[in-house]
């Protein structure tokens, strides 16, 4: 995975905001997964044209005391095996 | 009542109509009582605003074939309107490339096809009618308007030793899901079940088949789901999670249940959801109660360890298999009833379609059911 790379949701996936869970959620076919809070400010930036690079630089903008980077890389790496994101 | 999880499933059952007779369908075998009774679009609508403001997130729409219903793109725009994950759950008889795609501008999220066999032989003769080309076409258009496709086999003794075919069938139609579900033994399948249950060799060979696909198409997208035949278990499935926990289903004429074969259960009056809100039936009905939580539960589930993990297993084959719903699930080794579970394991291994002639589901056989079970 190269931070040049653009993220998106698999077919299928769709992120929302779920009252019922008091949180967001991914859903897909048959499934849903709640997002903790962090994974929600990640998958929230993924909008099929910023690279990995712009969505670390958002957040760093967002949360400026933290080094977001190797997160939101390893973030991306896991949900690219569990097959919620393409690159 | 704040101790009442949210339930994050619907499922429509739109209509008991279908084209196809599949001897293992879970409909119940008197259903044909029921046909002319069908909820309206109106009444549709209002159940799944209800259901979703109780929290609803994922809606299943199947029957019967819910094709069958003209009014179901109306249900999909709603549905899809008011935030639900929708799934189409469907044979693709009755579906055309047109409605496919009117389906995908409704905003549908999801199509699972189901197919008989691999081979358009066995494919027919189980459904009971010549459907194996339509489908292989149904599920082209699926893909061709960029739903995610999930295909479905339930197996069973006659068609689980085509496993391989089966994947590479799917692989070919571009599935991103394949679900290899073994057949559960309720409604059509609980009176087939001495010919529908395949060996113990036979459920071997075909794991051995899915781990060897498994292994080999490592990168591949298609991921496969099996879902495993409780009856050569020693732990019962934990079904549905939990009665009344994340799952209800509404019937055709707006029964609510708390799964798909609850209303074969003797004492429960299950609500209507024509008369009745589905926050009153969810939170507060006697049915959604009966089997919520533990306190219903008999020994030896009452005092055992995993009762979270699997609440005790199914209320319906309890039912089925003892006679008393609060029982264990038998399939459970430590059941007092477990040798009826092999038993039927046993009695199967003796039975053969040509003994036994499989029962297929129509109205006609429907109606031939319940006359004989009333008398
Ligand atoms: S299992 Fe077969 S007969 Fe039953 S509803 Fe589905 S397609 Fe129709
Ligand atoms: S005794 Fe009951 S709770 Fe314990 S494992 Fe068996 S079915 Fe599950």
């Amino acid at each position: 995975m190269e931070s040049t790379d653009v993220p998106k949701l698999a077919n299928g996936y769709r992120f929302q905001w779920e009252p019922a869970q008091n949180s967001h959620v991914l859903l897909y076919p048959e499934g849903m997964k709640v997002l903790s809070e962090s994974a929600a400010a990640i998958i929230e930036l993924i909008n099929g044209t910023d690279t990995i690079e712009q969505i670390v630089a958002t957040l760093e903008k967002k949360f400026p005391e933290a080094d977001l980077r190797q997160d939101v890389i390893d973030f991306m790496t896991t949900s690219c095996a569990e097959g919620w994101l393409n690159v | 009542m704040s101790d009442v999880n949210a339930p994050l499933w619907l499922l429509a059952e739109l209509t008991y109509k279908c084209p196809l007779q599949c001897p293992y369908c879970s409909n119940p075998v008197d259903f044909a009582s029921t046909t002319g009774a069908e909820l309206d679009t109106d009444h549709w609508i209002r159940i799944l605003r209800e259901a979703r403001e109780l929290g609803a997130a994922q809606l299943g729409l199947s029957g019967g074939e819910p094709i069958v219903r003209k009014d179901l793109e109306i249900i999909v725009a709603e549905a899809h309107k008011l935030g639900y994950y929708t799934n189409l759950i469907t044979s693709g008889i009755g579906m055309s490339a047109d409605r496919v795609a009117g389906l995908k501008e409704a905003g549908l999220d999801h199509i699972q096809v189901s197919f008989q066999a691999s081979s358009s032989e066995l494919n027919n003769w189980i459904a009971g009618t010549d459907s194996f080309e339509h489908k292989l076409e149904m599920a082209r258009a699926v893909k061709a308007n960029g739903f995610p496709m999930v295909l479905c086999f339930v197996t069973h003794r006659e068609n689980i030793d085509q496993v391989d075919d089966i994947l590479e069938l799917a692989t070919r139609l571009e599935a991103d899901y394949v679900e290899l579900a073994t057949t559960q033994y309720y409604g059509w399948a609980f009176i087939n079940r001495d010919v529908l249950m395949p060996t113990r060799d036979q459920l071997e060979s075909a794991e051995a088949c899915i781990t060897r696909f498994r292994d080999e198409n490592k990168n591949d997208a298609m991921k496969i789901f099996y879902v495993v035949p409780d009856y050569f278990e020693n732990r019962p499935k934990p079904c549905m999670s939990g009665w009344g926990s994340l799952f209800m289903l509404v019937t055709p004429d707006g029964t609510a249940l708390p799964c798909h074969s609850a209303r074969q259960l003797p004492g429960i009056e299950f609500p209507n959801a024509k008369d009745t809100s589905m926050s009153d039936i969810w939170k507060h009905s006697d049915a959604f109660q009966k089997f919520r939580g533990f306190d219903w539960m008999q020994e030896p589930c009452r005092s055992c360890s995993e009762k979270e993990k699997d609440f005790g297993g199914c209320r319906c084959q309890a039912f089925m298999l003892t006679g008393d719903a609060a029982a264990t699930d038998p399939v459970c080794d430590k059941s007092p009833n477990r040798h009826l579970v092999d038993a039927a394991i046993t009695q199967s291994s003796i039975t053969t379609k040509d003994t036994k002639p499989l029962v297929f589901r129509n109205a006609k056989n429907s109606k031939k059911f319940f006359v004989d079970t009333s008398n």
